[in-house]
């Protein structure tokens, strides 16, 4: 009776804990965005929906459009992705399936070490060897491969943790059946990981939009560039934000602002797409 | 585990987190929190300033130099002259300095009551190119609003021409640098177009909606070093940085019609013919005189006039600011401000109840 009593106080403590931490994260969520959105505001309420749509981005008119750095921070974040996916994917199967055993850890060290490099020596590492060594110059492009290098230790670390949760017994299942290495990942790993490596994809291409220092440096910090022509400058909105936000007035900081909380919302999206992309393919999974 | 040990040892610049690391990794692998000594240290001798990153170079020889005359510690964090304007108001810092006055609406969000402009230097800013060939450059306000809103797209336009009789112009194409962050550079750069040339249609600010087909790059230096790397470019950047980038600089028509070098004199010449306000805030682009470099810009040091706290290490490091600091200026490229501006501020540092 006494142990019961002890327990269910215990439970009830747990609960509670429970409950305020994960109240807790969507009251700052909560917070965050709607502070956000009312300094936004000024911005927002005199450009309406020209915020999203405008080209021109310019503060001694006040006139303040977003769309070139939405497409700047879509599209070099797409570059990154396609640029990291194939090499992600690949290491995390040569390490998980393929590698002999006395490699695998120094590869994952080497993998681990990359992802704890700050951006910001990323971003000077490409400007002094992407683009004058290389000749890449300021643009698009460069600002993709520099995300391209820091997401894929995200990736590539996510994707073998995800491929390792294969069972073994269905491995060698497909082993025992005759499989060669290749039909065995494409008919048992394969199928088990692929709503997790979809997730990892996306908490990369989640990261590569939101990186700013690293692109601040490398993509060129040009005004109204809407294009697919990969060696133009362009910019992105974490970079503006960086670069402008010490000098800019109140209507400029408040545009500042309105970019942050677009690209709030934009991560949100895409977070919640992997979401429901991952939940499908687990249930599809399931149902075989 | 040795393994472990030399790779941690490695990334300790960064800290081990990753999640499969030993938890056992040595305590020096956790970065300690920072000691911060800001507010406790203040009450002693020491002042902190912050903002303009223009006369940053002049602050750190200013402080240094004081530093042998007084006990007074001054710490100057630069940051750019908006910060420089926030920390001021908010009374985070001591003194704070700027390129720019507060706007008028601004005015009222400075707490601490009353305060000063002072003004400190001048500086030039160049504009600098990369032309094989052409050594010796001379531009006017209208040739330098055309190639930078990219209506001259050659050297050897006939424009840039027409600048200069008998010079041998290559048929490149013109880079265009400037800016990426918002900077008082900036607005200096563009006030000048503004006031000098009715070409100019990008108007004046810290940040200017740029032709898509130019260049930028992080600060003054930022700036050097793009045209320093490309063939045909040009862009504005601080006699400071120009020279220490080694860049060719053009000399620029003054209201006079005066073709006239950035250095530290031309600079103090400009400042020998603006029009001073009663607050000590003027306007330098575009001075008159024969010798004054037009694009010139002034930059300014605020302080109360009954500060909240150290009160007399802030007088005392003001006064040395406008009195032994200006010999100081033309080493570093910059200018001193000129006798008459220099007794007004006198006049103006002894108003600080210090």
């Amino acid at each position: 009776m006494d142990l019961r009593g002890k327990r269910a106080y215990a439970d009830t403590g747990f609960r509670w804990v429970a409950i305020v931490a994960a109240s807790l994260v969507l009251l700052i969520l909560g917070a965050i965005a709607v502070s956000m959105t009312a300094r936004s505001w000024p911005v927002l309420g005199r450009m309406g929906l020209d915020f999203f749509t405008s080209r021109r981005w310019s503060p001694a008119d006040k006139l303040y459009g977003a769309l070139p750095f939405i497409w700047g921070t879509l599209y070099t974040a797409a570059i990154a992705v396609a640029i990291s996916v194939p090499i992600s994917l690949g290491v995390a199967m040569f390490v998980t399936q393929i590698a002999p055993r006395k490699w695998r850890m120094p590869i994952i060290y080497v993998l681990d070490l990359l992802a704890v490099v700050p951006s910001v020596v990323f971003g000077l590492w490409g400007v002094m060897v992407l683009s004058q060594h290389f000749g890449l110059g300021r643009s698009f492009l460069t600002a993709g491969i520099i995300l391209a290098v820091m997401i894929t230790p995200i990736i590539t670390s996510l994707a073998r943790e995800v491929i390792e949760t294969t069972p073994q017994n269905e491995k060698e299942a497909a082993l025992a059946l005759g499989a060669t290495k290749w039909e065995m990942i494409k008919g048992a790993v394969w199928p088990h990981s692929k709503g997790g490596l979809v997730g990892a994809v996306m908490l990369g291409l989640g990261r590569a939009m939101g990186e700013t220092i690293a692109v601040a440096l490398v993509i060129g910090s040009s005004l109204g560039q809407i294009t697919l022509h990969a060696l133009q400058p362009g910019n992105s909105m974490p970079a503006v934000i960086a670069n402008e936000w010490g000098e800019a007035d109140d209507l400029h900081k408040s545009a500042l602002i309105a970019l942050a909380v677009t690209l709030f919302v934009i991560t949100i999206v895409v977070n919640l797409a992997a979401n429901g992309i991952v939940q499908r393919s687990i249930k599809r999974s399931r149902g075989k | 585990m040795k393994i472990w040990l030399a790779l941690c040892s490695v990334a300790l610049i960064t800290s081990c987190k990753s999640k499969d690391r030993p938890t056992d990794q040595p305590a020096g692998g956790s970065s300690a929190p920072m000691v911060t000594g800001g507010d406790k240290a203040a009450e002693g001798g020491t002042i902190n300033g912050s903002g303009s990153t223009f006369q940053k170079q002049f602050q750190e020889a200013a402080i240094e130099a004081f530093g042998k005359t007084s006990k007074v510690k001054v710490n100057y964090g630069g940051g750019g002259s908006g910060k420089g304007r926030q920390d001021f108001a908010d009374m985070v810092t001591d003194y704070g300095c700027t390129d720019a006055p507060y706007k008028d609406e601004d005015k009222a969000k400075v707490k601490g009551g009353e305060f000063v402009y002072v003004p400190v230097l001048l500086g030039a800013i160049t504009v600098s190119y990369n032309v094989d060939g052409v050594d010796k450059l001379q531009l006017s306000a209208d040739t330098i609003a055309k190639i930078f809103d990219r209506e001259i797209k050659k050297w050897n336009d006939p424009a840039i021409a027409a600048d200069n009789p008998g010079a041998k112009l290559p048929d490149t194409d013109i880079t265009v640098a400037h800016r990426a962050d918002g900077s008082g550079t900036t607005e200096q750069f563009t006030k000048y177009l503004v006031a000098a040339s009715p070409a100019w249609k990008l108007k004046s600010g810290a940040t200017v909606e740029w032709p898509a087909d130019t260049q930028a790059g992080q600060g003054n230096g930022g700036v050097a070093q793009i045209i320093k790397s490309t063939k045909g470019a040009i862009g504005y950047v601080d006699l400071p940085d120009a020279k220490g980038t080694g860049l060719h600089y053009a000399s620029i028509k003054n209201q006079a019609g005066k073709y006239i070098e950035p250095s530290s004199d031309s600079a103090s010449a400009a400042g020998e013919g603006v029009e001073v306000k009663d607050d000590l805030t003027f306007v330098a682009v575009n001075a008159k005189g024969d010798a004054a470099y037009p694009i010139t810009a002034p930059s300014w040091c605020m302080s109360y006039t009954k500060p909240a706290k150290n009160a007399a290490a802030v007088k005392a490091y003001f006064k040395f600011m406008v009195g032994d600091g200006q010999k100081q200026l033309k080493d570093l490229d910059f200018a001193p401000l000129p006798k008459s501006l220099q007794d007004k501020a006198a006049a103006v540092v002894d108003k600080i109840q210090g």
